[in-house]
């Protein structure tokens, strides 16, 4: 079981759904961050890091004596990462895609693949809880890759946690894609309800079926909750404002850590949220 | 001399839109500029009136020809984002529009139409012109669309005489907040005191150094937690970041969201608004936004 935790905007409490939920389950449970521009996770859960990998990716390195100018490594590239001045390549390699065409192409076979580093991946535990993160090099533009690398960290879990970016291009398609469900996350706000519309959209691309986790539920105005009904999405948790719990989160505390009682119902919601996927799995 | 001021954060959430608007409101002949297309808010509290629509297009998307294709497997060995089905089908999502597919298929089978990506719009605020975008859902090329609706914001600018372009940036460090920072006079980093706040106000804070521009921090909601605002404020210190004020935590946020007006339309009076509009005099007191400084500077020598 794959659950990705989205939202369209940020701010709105998807990392403090994902962390208090991961640790309300607690074992077989892997919690993924994969929102590696800014990694938040670990800042709740202080999980022990066991493994640190430099994640990379391939981009050209030429071999000048081998090379004779002709250009077509240039050709064929459409994120124009290559150029040939004066009968010589040069590579921008922050504007590679690591498509592999210019090595593909090059007659002379004067190319070769080296790297960039894209980011960081590092994983360990949380006490029972699995957990990894990525953190994109400050200057990097490009997550997707990273994304990838961190959803395919498992250690053995039946239920993996993704805590995704915010938005609805393709960081958060990377996040969300192939998951068995997507967690809604929003504010009962203009600017929540505007997002979340965006986001349904994309989980709707992708054909996952979803739910919705209302915070700041008591802040606000309607529109959220009437929304959700016409589309026919559940609210499957309501999060009240209350001061304890955004003092808690500004000192980097989990809800279930100053109230408890609170890690019922993020296991009720995990339920609802099993319940909901099988069937949409039976129906599919 | 045009200046443009970015509002960023790293942290999503953190209340850039909010301030923004009401910054364009204390802000003399501006142009606004959305340059957070993949959720763009700022029009909920402009009400722009559109005055010109363009589509977006960015990269290209392979599409195989069925009746071409001898389902060689060239393609599939060539893709390296596995975007290419067992049967021959593109998958639109995961087809990066390398095009080496497209150049290297031995039939020619392969179209590379240029897609439409988003949407970019000119419009009229009660604040000014504003330019914003809207990426497409699950597109590429956010960083591309960003780029393109500042570089309008600024002929606009020029055109109209107008000397400061506003940005309300996207979330995050990522392609798209990269294409908004570039260039800019400064940044304005709302900050709010929370572990994660200022966690991602020091990736931010890295990636203006990164980029050699100047940032400006502004505490939002700073009595949820003085102690961690403290630490905020110890950060931008000791990194050269000038702190232009505090902003309480005010329901009036909210409030003026759901009427559709930025905090000093709606709440003149409330603590929160007397804060914007301390820091906006702050803001416009940093040496780089002073229109006069090269003026002052030279009638000086005189």
């Amino acid at each position: 079981m794959i659950i990705s935790i989205a939202s369209g905007k940020g701010g709105t409490g998807k990392t403090t759904v994902a962390t208090n939920l991961a640790l309300s389950l607690g074992d077989g449970v892997r919690l993924l961050d994969c929102d590696v521009e800014e990694p938040n996770c670990h800042l709740f859960l202080h999980p022990v890091m066991t493994d640190v990998q430099d994640v990379t990716t391939c981009i050209p390195v030429i071999r000048q004596e081998a090379c004779n100018g002709c250009k077509k490594c240039a050709e064929i590239c459409r994120f124009r990462a290559l150029t040939v001045v004066a009968g010589k390549v040069l590579v921008f390699p922050e504007l590679c895609h690591s498509c592999g065409g210019c090595i593909e192409v090059c007659p002379e076979k004067a190319i070769d693949e080296g790297y960039r580093v894209l980011g960081v991946m590092e994983s360990g535990k949380c006490g029972e809880l699995g957990f990894a993160h990525g953190r994109l090099r400050v200057g990097e533009a490009m997550a997707p890759p990273l994304i990838r690398k961190v959803r395919a960290s498992r250690n053995g879990e039946k239920t993996i946690i993704i805590d995704a970016p915010p938005g609805t291009s393709c960081p958060v398609i990377a996040a969300m894609r192939g998951t068995d469900f997507v967690l809604l996350v929003t504010e009962p706000t203009p600017f929540g309800l505007h997002d979340l519309r965006l986001a349904v959209e994309a989980v709707k691309l992708l054909g996952i079926p979803c739910g919705l986790v209302i915070n700041r539920a008591d802040m606000g105005d309607d529109g959220v909750r009437e929304y959700a009904e016409r589309e026919g999405i559940p609210v499957l948790l309501e999060i009240p404002y209350d001061r304890k719990i955004a003092e808690a989160y500004s000192r980097g505390s989990l809800i279930v850590e100053v109230m408890p009682e609170w890690a019922e119902r993020f296991r009720r919601l995990y339920s609802g949220i099993v319940t909901l996927a099988g069937s949409s799995g039976r129906q599919q | 001399m045009i200046r443009e001021l970015v509002v960023v954060s790293g942290k999503g959430g953190t209340g850039k839109t909010s301030i923004t608007a009401a910054f364009a409101l204390l802000a003399e002949k501006i142009v606004l500029c959305d340059a957070d297309v993949d959720a763009a808010d700022l029009h909920l509290l402009m009400a722009p009136r559109v005055l010109g629509s363009s589509d977006f297009m960015g990269g290209s998307k392979a599409i195989i020809r069925k009746k071409d294709c001898t389902a060689c497997g060239r393609c599939r060995d060539l893709c390296r984002f596995t975007a290419i089905s067992e049967d021959f089908v593109v998958d639109p999502i995961s087809c990066e529009g390398c095009g080496v597919c497209v150049d290297l298929c031995p039939e020619q089978a392969i179209d590379f139409p240029v897609q439409k990506c988003g949407e970019w719009f000119v419009s009229d605020t009660r604040m000014g012109p504003m330019v914003h975008g809207r990426l497409g859902i699950a597109e590429e090329n956010s960083g591309k669309l960003v780029s393109l609706v500042r570089r309008e914001a600024r002929e606009l600018a020029e055109k109209q005489g107008l000397q400061l372009i506003l940005t309300d940036g996207p979330p995050g460090i990522g392609c798209p907040v990269i294409a908004s920072i570039g260039g800019a006079t400064a940044l304005v980093i709302i900050v709010e005191p929370t572990v994660s706040g200022l966690h991602d106000m020091r990736r931010v804070a890295q990636l203006a150094v990164h980029f050699k521009v100047p940032g400006l921090v502004c505490i939002n909601k700073y009595d949820l937690n003085p102690e961690m605002a403290g630490r905020v404020e110890t950060f931008a210190e000791s990194h050269n970041m000038r702190v232009m004020g505090h902003i309480p935590f005010d329901p009036v946020f909210t409030q003026a969201m759901i009427a559709g007006q930025n905090v000093l339309e709606h709440a003149p009076d409330s603590t929160a608004a007397a804060a914007i509009r301390k820091v906006w005099q702050e803001i416009l007191r940093f040496p780089a936004m002073n229109t006069l400084g090269i003026k002052d500077f030279s009638s000086n020598i005189q």
